[in-house]
């Protein structure tokens, strides 16, 4: 059994999602690598700022 | 300009063979539709992705949807776990998948497993697209 944290689970989700929405996504190498850290850094940013905005609404 | 006469006639000439079996074989085994059309690199990073997660979904003890008529939402989870091709068939011979409710991740290990079943889909249609030359290769 493998247990890990949320984070965790977030990193790796968004980083194999990427990986293929930069290859399915675009036609040239260098825009899939471009689209795929793009899609990267959306996927963990808005994790980072969804869960601060949640901390907020807490207190 | 091309007309659609012509464009048709394109596509029809870079698509030898069985037009469809960049998508079959791309469903049934991750990466093999784009091996299909010699893009290794591409094969290789998406068999090792949608594999990784796959694998990881079932080891954090992860659900796999059966085929149902009740609830929508199992209905449309099956849809997306039978993305995964033989892996999925692979993960139900070996009788794996059955879920635990009592492990907080294991919810996340179920959302890995459908979505890598969704993400395999759209790699095959995107080697589909290879092959027939609606997307051009590089």
């Amino acid at each position: 059994m493998l247990a890990v944290s949320h984070f965790s689970a977030v990193l790796l989700f968004a980083t194999f999602a990427s990986v293929v929405f930069g290859i399915t996504q675009r036609t040239n190498p260098k825009a899939m690598v471009k689209y795929g850290l793009y899609c990267w850094a959306m996927f963990v940013g808005i994790v980072i700022a969804a869960s601060w905005l949640m901390w907020f609404i807490r207190r | 300009m091309a007309s659609k006469v012509q464009v048709s006639a394109r596509l029809e000439e870079k698509s030898p063979g069985l037009p469809y079996a960049a998508f079959i074989l791309g469903w049934l085994v991750p990466g093999l539709g784009h091996v299909l059309t010699r893009h290794w690199i591409r094969a290789a990073l998406l068999f090792a992705s949608i594999t990784s997660m796959f694998t990881l979904g079932i080891m954090m003890q992860g659900k796999l949807y059966q085929a149902n008529v009740g609830d929508v939402l199992e209905m449309l989870g099956f849809a997306g776990d039978l993305g995964g091709g033989a892996l999925y068939i692979l993960s139900r011979v070996m009788d794996l998948g059955h879920g635990a409710v009592q492990v907080a991740t294991a919810d996340y290990g179920t959302k890995f497993i459908v979505v890598a079943g969704l993400l395999n889909v759209i790699s095959a249609v995107d080697a589909h697209n290879l092959r027939i030359g609606r997307k051009p290769a590089c």
